[in-house]
């Protein structure tokens, strides 16, 4: 009897494992795999063993320690138990899941809002579902992974532009055949760089072209923009926006992700879209968490202002230091420190954590260009002089590495 | 225009992204042979699309490993 060799369907993942070992022999602690041991407040844990300050979690508005939300999510864990254990279209809608639901609504004043468990699937959900065979998806090629997921799970012919280009946009707008249905996919701020979409002009581009136009503001929500719906209300098109998608793991400071619309038909998503029906709902401490930290960023302004200020003075601060910075004005809260290569990247992250600062490394292929990047992203309840202290953390870091 | 015409215009497109000067054939393949990455085949796509002013999709681009294919694709959408 003759056997046939099994083939090792891990010998694809080769060439990263040897860039991850080479990269751990060098004696750098593993960016990957940081372990808080304790968190203190949206901006302090105890990371690795030691009180580090936190500048790179998202958590922009600070709202994972408010007390009422926090209280709103013990009263639902009380009331309503741990889970759901079902799908929304089933055992899975409680009323708290209607109530976020209500609330995502009046924030972005829009007549429906539709609820994920996580802002990954509602990329993946709704981009898969509304662009079908014979549609045409055109996005920005320097999408997040969960629009390009959402694009390689649908049936659509998918196109991408270069970032930011609007003639790249218009053009393969125009070039696309007569009768066919339209998707254009954007972010309001781009997660890497933290630079911001000429939302004005590309939405009037795509709707001149006759598409229809999703914009996903997760990094947006809570404070740009008059009512903090995003950079597409700062820039004056949201009543132009089709589809708004965003997430409650950054400001809104638990987990999950929705999609605000006003189209007429948009209710039959609910029993049509794959990755809504077939997974369990949000846990109903974590939609209760969500709905009260939503109800509370509309009244957000002054914590709003202090953040802008904060992004404002670390891209200042880190500029005057001499490092490299994904943009040349502070456009979010988002503060990119472009790194030469992996190596010093990763030696700096090191750097930066021993003296007592997180920041995320990001590498490609996450990244635009195989960039290396420590990517910084502000929350309003950093301090004035803990922003100082962290730009005193990067002169003796930077220094220290020679990357200043 | 025709496949002759198709394939001297792809030709001069891809001169300054073939670093190593290959000597491209219809079997020519733009992953192994000519060692493109993701950013240098967007870059590629972009001014082939302009060029000949189509688009050729994400989804069509998976099925094109050899140049001779990316002739034959660019050649039937350009007969107009």
């Amino acid at each position: 009897m003759s056997e046939t060799a099994e083939k090792d369907l891990f010998s694809k993942f080769d060439e990263i494992i040897a860039v991850r070992e080479n990269l751990l022999a060098s004696g750098v602690e593993d960016p990957f795999s940081l372990v808080m041991e304790r968190v203190l407040s949206p901006t302090r844990a105890v990371c690795n063993g030691r009180d580090t300050i936190l500048l790179g979690t998202y958590n922009y508005m600070g709202m994972t320690f408010d007390p009422d939300v926090i209280q709103a999510g013990k009263d639902a864990l009380d009331n309503f138990g741990a889970g759901t254990t079902g799908s929304r279209v089933l055992n899975g809608t409680y009323q708290g899941h209607r109530a976020v639901e209500d609330a995502l609504k009046e924030f972005y004043a829009m007549d429906h809002a539709m609820v994920f468990s996580t802002g990954y699937q509602a990329n993946l959900g709704i981009i898969s579902t509304i662009a079908g065979k014979g549609d045409y998806i055109v996005l920005d090629i320097d999408s997040h992974a969960s629009i390009w997921d959402g694009c390689k799970m649908g049936d659509a012919e998918v196109v991408p532009f270069k970032h930011n280009d609007i003639e790249a946009m218009e053009k393969r707008l125009k070039r696309i055949p007569e009768g066919a249905g339209k998707l254009v996919v954007l972010e309001g701020v781009y997660s890497m760089l933290g630079d911001i979409a000429p939302l004005a002009e590309m939405v009037k581009v795509a709707k001149d072209n006759g598409a229809m136009v999703l914009v996903d503001e997760a990094h947006s929500m809570g404070f740009i923009g008059e009512h903090g719906r995003g950079v597409c209300e700062a820039a004056g098109v949201i009543d132009q926006c089709d589809f708004i998608i965003g997430t409650f793991s950054k400001s809104v400071g638990t987990v999950g992700g929705f999609c605000v619309s006003n189209h007429p038909k948009f209710e039959i998503m609910r029993l049509v879209c794959r990755p809504y029906v077939f997974t369990a709902s949000l846990p109903p401490s974590v939609v209760a968490t969500a709905a009260t930290s939503i109800r509370k960023l509309m009244h957000g302004s002054n914590k709003r202002a202090h953040l802008w200020e904060n992004s404002k003075r670390l891209h200042g601060g880190l500029t005057a230091l001499g490092f490299k910075l994904g943009t040349a004005e502070p456009q979010s809260a988002i503060v990119a420190v472009i790194m030469p290569d992996l190596e010093r990247g990763a030696a700096m992250w090191e750097a930066l954590l021993h003296e007592g600062l997180y920041v995320n490394l990001a590498r490609p292929p996450a990244t635009p260009a195989n960039m290396t990047l420590l990517r910084c992203s502000l929350c309003a309840e950093h301090s004035e002089e803990e922003v100082e202290t962290i730009l005193g953390m990067f002169e003796r870091a930077g220094k220290a590495v020679g990357i200043i | 225009m025709d496949r002759a015409a198709v394939d001297t215009t792809i030709r001069s497109i891809i001169e300054p992204f073939n670093k190593k000067g290959v000597a491209i054939t219809d079997v020519t393949t733009f992953a192994a042979d000519l060692e493109f990455d993701s950013l240098t085949v967007m870059d590629f796509v972009a001014a082939i699309e302009d060029e000949f002013d189509i688009i050729i999709s994400m989804n069509q681009q998976a099925e094109i490993e050899r140049f001779g294919q990316l002739v034959d694709a660019v050649a039937a959408q350009a007969k107009g």
